[in-house]
């Protein structure tokens, strides 16, 4: 089962591609533009970190791929290609088939997100007899057999357990051997630590990549806290307003990062490996309304740098030398890379 | 568990006593509660008075005759004061009655109460949402006596819709076609207050629970629509209906359908009960309140533990 991560390269394929995603929901305040224009790709193996505050628009785009946010007062725009074909174009049935079986997703909260009334057993087994018309017996060894891969131990009595009587590390390790029950190709992880004890965060995250190659599957994994994603994404993107602000591979964009809302999130990160702050970094100010976006750069009311040309909006495009990375800020490289150095620091402010 | 059972039965056990022994002290101090005069009649002389005093063991300190009182209720010799029938007998006589019209409205209401409020949920906002929320609210504020008495006029009496025999029980054994034709008006009136109110309460449930995080996981999983509902949204909704319904249904067979069977002159226990207040006759009084206890404290029990077996979070361990 266990492959190695060159093996999983050899096979790499790219399994999902969004272009231009827009959603905006009908609200009686207005329309909320609460994904305003998002690409990426995401190939088998590969682990995708999407990075962002509350409300810049990363939940709603994983909810998206798996048509989850479809409601009479939703729109789209673009697409969303899963192997091809277009997940906003499916219809419910169809969505079925993939939900949970082909893509599948784990939440925030496991206190919430497991119903209370059945066993643990019996709701990862739902999704097997479902997707894959197993008998009952079958699923059942299977959903043991999925709870050892995820590290509960006593699998086998554990079973039969209610989720009030599981602890919240091991809700969430049953909630990922429930998304991973049926061999999905995706696994989509919205802020699955968020919720979680740091000691059982860094387990959780290292047990998802683990798992990532012993299915051979790939990862989205969303989060406010670019810490998280530093040791498992190979690529991130950064939202900021419902829109893509820099992405760039993890590496890329530790050590280079050119947007300064980018800035600001290394710099609220606290470090060992510099001198200790009075206290921590934030970003000042809260992040715009979607319903009324600021002109130009969304992030032109928060940014220190902000200058005239802010106020026409950049593109994402690659303005460094690595390929691949792409932003959306007009200061030049050299500006920018002056500039970060006391907001990466943590001696300044970040806005 | 069965801790928990006996724990629960010995409460209920001092529900009983605590509740007939108000009751008892509540009409024997009452104005006008003493039976003697009434018994003895308009032109009673003191002596005749005393004598049934004397023969009542009136005299004698009030616990001793509420003992005797309880002692005679439960070994069915209590005999009442005015028709000197036999409390548990005449109460035996208005069981079946009872049953009937409490049985077949609470399945009626339960039924017709979760269809509309799911219709309700699933539409909300929509048209049928609105219609049923008007009806609903009308349901709920019709009183059961008018509506009972508008039914009869309407059904019963010489129209050209009288497809229904105008009142009556007719026991089920003698004949159940009429037993059942005789029930249907009853039935619906009785219904019709608590399918109002059921289907308000479900939809608000469903619509609370529609938005809980499990649900979007049971979505997320690739569930069909009708089983997320169904499994997920309303196997959580209905937890605290069952609550509700076991408790209604336990008043209604202890007493709360006495306008019913009275306005379809059922002649079932709500209707002693009724009388026998009417005429503060202490016995039936006594006898139809242990009754009336016995079902309430008993659904409690049973409304517990279905509790239990539906929600697993709160199953003793």
């Amino acid at each position: 089962m266990a492959r190695s991560e060159d093996q999983a390269d050899v096979v790499s394929e790219r399994l999902i591609e969004v272009n231009g995603l827009k959603v905006q929901f009908a609200t009686e305040d207005g329309i909320v533009k609460a994904v305003d224009g998002v690409d990426f790709e995401l190939q088998r193996g590969q682990v995708l970190g999407i990075v962002g505050e509350s409300g810049s628009g990363k939940s709603v785009t994983a909810m998206t791929l798996l048509g989850l946010t479809r409601d009479k007062n939703t729109r789209f725009e673009g697409e969303v290609l899963y192997k091809g074909r277009d997940v906003l174009q499916m219809n419910e049935g169809e969505l079925q088939d993939v939900r949970g079986n082909e893509m599948s997703m784990i939440f925030q909260d496991p206190m919430t997100s497991l119903n209370p009334v059945y066993t643990i057993g019996a709701q990862i087994c739902e999704a097997i007899q479902i997707h894959e018309r197993a008998d009952k017996n079958a699923a059942k060894r299977r959903a043991v057999e999925l709870l050892k891969q995820v590290g509960i131990p006593n699998a086998e009595s554990r079973v039969d357990n209610y989720p009030h009587e599981f602890s919240g590390g091991m809700r969430q390790r049953a909630m990922i051997a429930m998304a991973l029950a049926c061999n999905p190709d995706v696994l989509i992880a919205d802020e699955p630590t968020t919720a979680l004890d740091v000691t059982i965060q860094a387990q959780i995250i290292e047990l998802i990549d683990r798992l990532k190659d012993d299915f051979n599957s790939a990862v989205i994994l969303i989060t406010h806290d670019l810490g998280v994603v530093a040791d498992v994404a190979d690529e991130i993107v950064v939202m900021y307003a419902g829109r893509v602000v820099e992405r760039a591979n993890t590496r890329q964009l530790f050590y280079d990062p050119q947007h300064p809302y980018t800035w600001g999130l290394l710099g609220s990160i606290p470090r060992l490996d510099r001198p200790k702050q009075e206290r921590l970094h934030s970003i000042k100010g809260t992040p715009p309304s979607l319903i009324n976006a600021p002109r130009g750069c969304k992030f032109r009311p928060r940014c220190p740098h902000a200058f005239d040309r802010c106020i026409e909006e950049p593109r994402l495009e690659n303005r460094v030398e690595e390929p691949g990375h792409l932003d959306r800020c007009w200061l030049s490289v050299d500006e920018k890379r002056r500039l970060r150095e006391p907001t990466l620091a943590g001696t300044e402010e970040a806005a | 568990m069965l801790p928990f059972l006996v724990r629960r039965l010995i409460g209920a056990f001092l529900v009983l006593v605590a509740v007939s022994f108000i009751t008892y002290l509540i009409f024997v101090k009452i104005p006008g509660g003493d039976p003697a005069p009434r018994i003895a009649g308009r032109l009673a002389t003191d002596q005749n008075i005393a004598d049934i005093r004397q023969k009542l063991h009136l005299n004698d300190p009030f616990y001793s005759q509420y003992w005797a009182m309880m002692q005679s209720l439960f070994t069915g010799t209590l005999k009442s004061y005015s028709s000197q029938l036999n409390v548990v007998s005449e109460i035996k006589r208005g069981i079946p009655a009872t049953l009937s019209l409490t049985i077949g409205a609470g399945i009626i209401w339960l039924g017709f109460g979760i269809l509309v409020g799911v219709i309700s949920a699933v539409t909300a906002g929509g048209l049928s949402d609105r219609v049923i929320t008007v009806l609903a609210l009308i349901g709920i504020s019709m009183p059961v006596f008018w509506l009972g008495l508008i039914a009869r006029y309407l059904f019963a009496e010489s129209h050209p819709f009288s497809f229904f025999p105008d009142g009556e029980y007719v026991p089920l054994t003698q004949n159940p076609w009429q037993w059942f034709v005789h029930l249907i008006m009853p039935w619906t009136v009785l219904a019709v207050l608590s399918i109002g109110f059921y289907g308000r309460v479900l939809r608000s449930n469903i619509l609370d629970t529609i938005n809980e995080d499990y649900v979007r996981t049971a979505r997320a999983k690739g569930l069909p629509p009708r089983r997320v509902l169904v499994k997920h949204v309303l196997r959580n909704s209905l937890i605290p209906i069952v609550t509700l319904f076991g408790l209604d249904f336990a008043a209604v067979i202890g007493g709360s359908a006495i306008l019913t069977e009275t306005v379809f002159n059922l002649r079932g226990v709500g209707q002693y009960a009724a009388d026998s207040v009417q005429s503060l006759d202490l016995p039936p009084i006594m006898g139809v309140t242990i009754y009336a206890t016995f079902f309430i404290v008993l659904f409690s029990v049973v409304v517990d533990l279905l509790y239990a077996w539906l929600d697993p979070r709160i199953r003793p361990t």
